[in-house]
């Protein structure tokens, strides 16, 4: 796949602080892909790079093959995490300015806007001000802004925080409708239910670095420990003696004569053996692999733990 | 559209259409009439004719206070009581009682009665011919020519006369120079002040609505912040074309109607009081007290001609556009240093220093305009604005006039540098209170 943004080795430091570590990413057309990592990490160090609110010290960064350059600003859709809009200035006047801002014409901006707030069904908020409109009314209206001028690459930063669940969903389809149109959109956010939800790719960043990149399908395989979740119905100590010698339970739970277990199966044993040892004991009523979440691959690869842990129980 | 232009006009409108600006342009000239007229209405209005009655029983001031124009005094002996009876009924509208022993007895005083409260002046103008005829009085007591000592206080007038260029005498005047001066140095200070601080806030407005970096995603910070001063500096300049036109209607309207009357049969004071307004606001106020007669008026007119005029205009313009500017973009990078205006103080005083220093300096220099002091500060850019324009109606050699302006305008370049370099990193540090010590760091930050 051709890859709409290319970014090359780079640094960047605040006085002796370095905020970004010979990070490199390579985006592809036309995906989502989600910028992740714990807070002060140096994702919005990244983006603002790409949004060339600041420049790298070293490193370089191409957009569509060609290095980033200040024409490629209008090609650029962002919605940064810390984000408003005028008060005390009307919804009509404030989304007319940011989207010449973008390099739309007046007219053409205008045509747009129709269209979006016809859409959302907000035409009645035109002439209102701001601080008139509700928290979640004023991120629909922000949103519009950023993606009226149809940008080849979006950059959304916490896109769905201010948003009520409906209105999330509402977002979210649109997110996805632009990916259909042919937009690219890097997504950062702390919201790993979303991630694995909308995003094709990810990157994560901690302490400066990239630590783990890939598609999200590649790294929940290569995250999985091994670990089944079994309930059945039975004997719990035939079925544990079985068990012993191939596998380690993690934790049981019974209630009356259902039996929940979770197993980390040891170096040689395959899921066929558990079963056919089991099978001898008891009757099955649920076995599957538990593969880690976004959310624990996040957390064991921050804090370099084991990608398991007992939450894992209601992923899949 | 230039992106440039986008944000001038937006910064531009947005503070024309708020109703402060309408208020402020429209009060600012009635504020300014009201200081200019008021004092000279009041003082004509105090012009109000007294037919005074004087029951002198020491005898000591008959026939000897002088009449004017508007106090005459008539000499009585009947008691007070009668007298009374005729301030009730007129002609006089005020009665003074002298008692007997007035001249010895120290404790007491003379006693003005009156139907109607007598001005300020009327009273002054009386206890001043009183005091007149005592201390003559007391001298002949004391066999003192006074004639002699007339002569011993003569007063001494000074003449300042400029010798031009060409070798011809020049009468100047002083007073006027220094109301010249300083009425410009004001004017510059509080345009610097107030439009500098509407920067300011406007910039902490789009910090603290988290507008900032949803804009500059889309234009340079310092085209931002650049837009910014242009639109509030055409703000300014709206206001201020609008408070003279303002001024002139009001001035018009109120010479025609006001003052009708009363310059009907005063008409040498109504020219002398017309010049007066239709002057130079600054050289006006100041004026205004010294004019007693019209022959003293015509001949500050005269002076006023003398002052190079569009010199001082130009010098004004010029001196207040980059004064403004420098001093907007220092009030642009304190605003993105902070996250609301409670915070400010700390950097704002330290701006705000050389404009004070700028003041006191300028009471020096109107004691000696041409001292080295002086020749520093008015080229020292962060000065020159409001000291140069103090120096300028005495007269300022040409090449220091030229040396000033161009330290200005570098120093104009050299301070919308340093501020564009803490502006665009501090407009996006929200939450921690900045340290002058980070600011210093910002300033090292690649772009």
């Amino acid at each position: 796949m051709d890859s709409i943004l290319e970014v090359k080795n780079i640094n960047k430091n605040y006085g002796h602080y370095q905020a970004l570590k010979d990070v490199s990413l390579h985006i592809p057309e036309k995906s989502i892909f989600g910028l992740l990592g714990p807070n002060g990490a140096g994702k919005t160090s990244l983006i603002r790079i790409i949004n060339q609110i600041t420049g790298p010290d070293s490193g370089e960064v191409f957009f569509c093959g060609e290095k980033l350059a200040p024409k490629h600003v209008d090609l650029i859709g962002y919605l940064p995490e810390e984000r408003g809009l005028y008060k005390k200035m009307s919804v009509g006047e404030q989304v007319m300015y940011l989207a010449q801002l973008k390099g739309l014409k007046k007219n053409i901006a205008k045509e747009k806007l129709n269209h979006w707030f016809k859409k959302f069904e907000i035409e009645s908020w035109w002439d209102k001000k701001i601080e008139e409109l509700s928290k979640g009314m004023q991120q629909k209206v922000q949103f519009i802004v950023t993606v009226l001028h149809e940008p080849k690459l979006l950059i959304l930063d916490e896109p769905f925080s201010g948003f009520d669940p409906i209105n999330a969903q509402l977002i979210k389809n649109e997110i996805l409708e632009l990916r259909e149109k042919g937009s690219t959109i890097i997504f950062s956010t702390h919201n790993m239910g979303s991630v694995e939800e909308l995003c094709d790719n990810i990157a994560l960043i901690n302490k400066s670095e990239k630590i783990l990149d890939g598609t999200v399908n590649d790294i929940r395989k290569a995250h999985r420990s091994n670990t089944y979740h079994i309930i059945f119905k039975g004997n719990l100590l035939g079925f544990t003696n079985a068990l012993w010698a191939g596998a380690e339970i993690l934790e049981k739970k019974s209630s009356g004569d259902i039996h929940t277990l979770t197993v980390k199966l040891l170096r040689q044993t395959t899921p066929n053996a558990i079963l056919e040892a089991v099978l001898q004991n008891a009757e099955i009523i649920s076995f599957h692999e538990i593969v880690p979440s976004m959310n624990d691959i996040f957390i064991s690869v921050v804090e370099n733990k084991p990608a398991l842990n007992t939450q894992s129980y209601f992923t899949e | 559209m230039n992106k440039l232009l986008l944000i001038i006009q937006r910064e531009y409108f947005s503070r024309v259409k708020k109703k402060s600006f309408i208020l402020m342009t429209i009060l600012g000239p009635l504020l300014m009439a009201g200081v200019l007229i008021v004092p000279v209405w009041l003082a004509m209005r105090d012009k109000t004719d007294h037919q005074v009655l004087v029951l002198d029983h020491s005898g000591l001031f008959v026939e000897k206070l002088t009449n004017t124009k508007q106090i005459k005094f008539t000499y009585g002996a009947e008691s007070i009581a009668s007298a009374k009876l005729k301030l009730k009924d007129g002609p006089f509208d005020l009665i003074m009682e002298i008692k007997g022993d007035a001249l010895n007895d120290e404790k007491t005083t003379p006693v003005l009665y009156y139907k109607k409260q007598p001005g300020i002046s009327t009273e002054q103008y009386i206890t001043n011919q009183m005091e007149n005829i005592l201390f003559d009085y007391r001298l002949q007591g004391d066999s003192i020519d006074i004639k002699k000592i007339d002569k011993a206080r003569r007063q001494v007038q000074l003449l300042t006369l400029k010798v031009t260029e060409n070798g011809n005498d020049e009468k100047t005047n002083t007073e006027i120079n220094m109301a010249i001066g300083f009425g410009c140095a004001i004017a510059i200070y509080f345009m610097i002040f107030m439009y500098g601080s509407q920067v300011m806030r406007g910039v902490i407005e789009e910090k603290s609505n988290r507008i900032v970096e949803v804009i500059i995603s889309s234009v340079k910070p310092f085209q931002l912040m650049l837009g910014k001063i242009i639109g509030v500096a055409l703000v300014g300049l709206t206001q201020f074309i609008l408070w003279i036109i303002l001024t002139l209607i009001l001035q018009a309207a109120i010479t025609t109607f006001l003052f009708k009357n009363e310059i009907a049969d005063k008409v040498k004071q109504n020219s002398q009081i017309e010049k007066v307004m239709k002057n130079d606001l600054s050289a006006g106020i100041s004026t205004m007290e010294k004019v007693q007669t019209p022959n003293e008026a015509i001949a500050i007119f005269n002076d006023l001609d003398k002052v190079n005029f569009s010199q001082i205009i130009i010098c004004f313009a010029f001196f207040f556009l980059f004064g403004y500017l420098l001093y907007a973009a220092l009030f642009a990078a304190i605003g993105s240093a902070v996250d609301n205006e409670a915070d400010t103080q700390q950097f704002i005083l330290p701006v705000t220093i050389p404009l004070i220093l700028s003041f006191i300096i300028a009471q020096n220099i109107i004691k000696d305009p041409d001292s080295s002091m002086a020749q520093f500060f008015s080229i020292f850019p962060l000065t020159s604005p409001i000291v140069m324009m103090v120096r300028l109606p005495f007269g300022v050699p040409m090449w220091e006039l030229l040396l000033s302006m161009f330290m200005l305008i570098i120093g104009f370049l050299f301070f919308t540098w340093l501020a564009g370099k803490i502006y665009r990193t501090g407009i996006l540090m929200y939450g921690k209170k900045t340290t002058w010590k980070e600011l210093g760091k910002w300033l090292f930050y690649k772009g």
